[in-house]
């Protein structure tokens, strides 16, 4: 049995409006059988200092990552980890957390690898749920493990290598966004502002990579800007159609997973990818072009 | 600072990060001639959050640091309430001459992430630098 819908105005222009809920509609459904809240932050230690009342924490850096093959968890160990949070296959999973939600959409394109079959993102995630005065909880709930089965994770639709991002460069008919900030696609930083340099070898971008940096698309309360200013940046300014083939990509595929969502779920454009690999892989690999400067830049 | 280290050794992995928020909950609150004047203290860059450091070095030539970290980013202030508490009145020359790997000898790495912990490093980086200018004098 599946919770019910968040019916809210704006949520229903979206083209997937059974993605998204309101902090309303959260605080109305929270405790309600099959409806899990997990909340998925940056802050290894933010979950602790006080959460939505009876969410879990997942971290995506220790329990959806592989530890050494930088990789995802394969089926088995998403089973083992759904068990664990006591969380069932038929359960709603509403996902929140910090900085305008990016691990939690990034924990929501990892559950979507596993297509797990209802799954949904707080709209302005953690902080507007504390600036609404909304209660908050330093109680780990205890949930009964579950017996989640074994799905083998299906990478294609949504997730894009390195090999893939090549072929669609050079194939010249794809598109790509780039959502890092403007000093990263030039190549002037190889991390955002206020964070520290990472060990890059190069800075830039992809060749053909549209730069749209994620927050463009977030509202200043940190929830999801209207349809209509949404298609405006994407479709009317950069000139994208939902038929086309996109691959968004970042720095290591977080802040990526936002525009991802933004695109496929939101605006429902039909082939959306993410490059997790993003440019820690592309920034460091042999052979591999990049463009610097503002110019798009092409294979071609 | 050695037997803070001890005692996050003596801890598996999971309870490190309990004590971690633990520190962080004890950050002292700024003075009163830091607060609301972040322009007057250093800012390390090396942190994922706003972070804003100050070392005093009193006539005894012991230390003091005071931070700035947001609520929102309790690992950042974990750290800074570990090096606050570590390093709280010992002699300059003692700081100064902390081994650099120190942070990682809390062993943290794996559960918050290398990246992080450079963090933490950059901070003891920038603390040790601003002891060394007020001991030049």
């Amino acid at each position: 049995m599946s919770t019910p819908l968040d019916t809210d105005a704006k949520l229903s222009t979206y083209a997937h409006p059974e993605k998204l809920v309101t902090t309303q509609w959260l605080a109305q459904h929270l405790g309600e059988p099959g409806l899990v809240v997990v909340e998925c932050d940056e802050d290894v230690l933010l979950w602790d200092t006080g959460h939505v009342p009876g969410s879990v924490k997942v971290d995506w850096h220790t329990e959806l990552n592989d530890e050494v093959t930088r990789d995802y968890v394969d089926g088995e160990g998403f089973a083992r980890l759904m068990s664990a949070k006591g969380i069932s296959r038929e359960d709603t999973v509403v996902l929140y957390g910090d900085k305008n939600n990016w691990w939690a959409a990034y924990a929501l394109w990892v559950f979507t690898l596993f297509g797990h079959p209802d799954v949904r993102l707080l709209d302005g995630g953690r902080a507007k749920w504390i600036a609404e005065g909304r209660q908050i909880s330093t109680d780990a709930p205890q949930r009964p493990a579950t017996d989640y089965p074994v799905v083998e994770r299906q990478d294609a639709a949504i997730r894009a290598f390195k090999e893939d991002v090549l072929a669609h460069v050079a194939a010249g008919d794809g598109r790509l966004v780039d959502v890092r900030s403007p000093q990263e696609y030039s190549g002037e930083r190889t991390h955002m502002p206020d964070y520290p340099e990472e060990g890059t070898v190069r800075g830039g971008h992809i060749p053909g990579a549209d730069s749209v940096p994620w927050a463009r698309a977030a509202a200043e309360d940190g929830t999801f800007k209207s349809r209509e200013e949404l298609e405006a940046i994407y479709s009317g300014e950069k000139g994208l159609s939902p038929d086309d083939d996109v691959i968004a990509y970042c720095r290591i595929g977080e802040r990526s997973s936002h525009t991802w969502f933004v695109l496929s779920q939101l605006l429902g454009f039909g082939k959306v990818r993410n490059y997790d690999g993003s440019w820690t892989e592309w920034g460091n690999a042999v052979r591999v072009p990049i463009v610097k400067g503002t110019e798009k830049g092409s294979l071609r | 600072m050695a037997e803070i280290v001890q005692d996050f050794q003596a801890l598996p992995e999971r309870e490190r990060l309990q004590l971690l928020l633990e520190f962080s909950q004890g950050l002292r609150p700024l003075p009163a001639e830091f607060e609301g004047h972040l322009e007057k203290m250093e800012r390390v860059d090396e942190c994922q959050s706003p972070v804003f450091i100050n070392v005093e070095v009193d006539a005894d030539r012991a230390v003091h640091l005071h931070v700035s970290a947001p609520a929102e980013a309790p690992t950042t202030r974990g750290f800074a309430g570990v090096l606050q508490e570590g390093l709280d009145g010992l002699p300059a020359q003692e700081v100064l001459e902390l081994p650099a790997d120190v942070c990682h000898r809390l062993g943290l790495e794996r559960a918050v992430s290398p990246l992080r912990m450079r963090g933490m490093t950059g901070m003891l980086a920038r603390v040790k630098r601003q002891v060394r200018v007020a001991t030049a004098a």
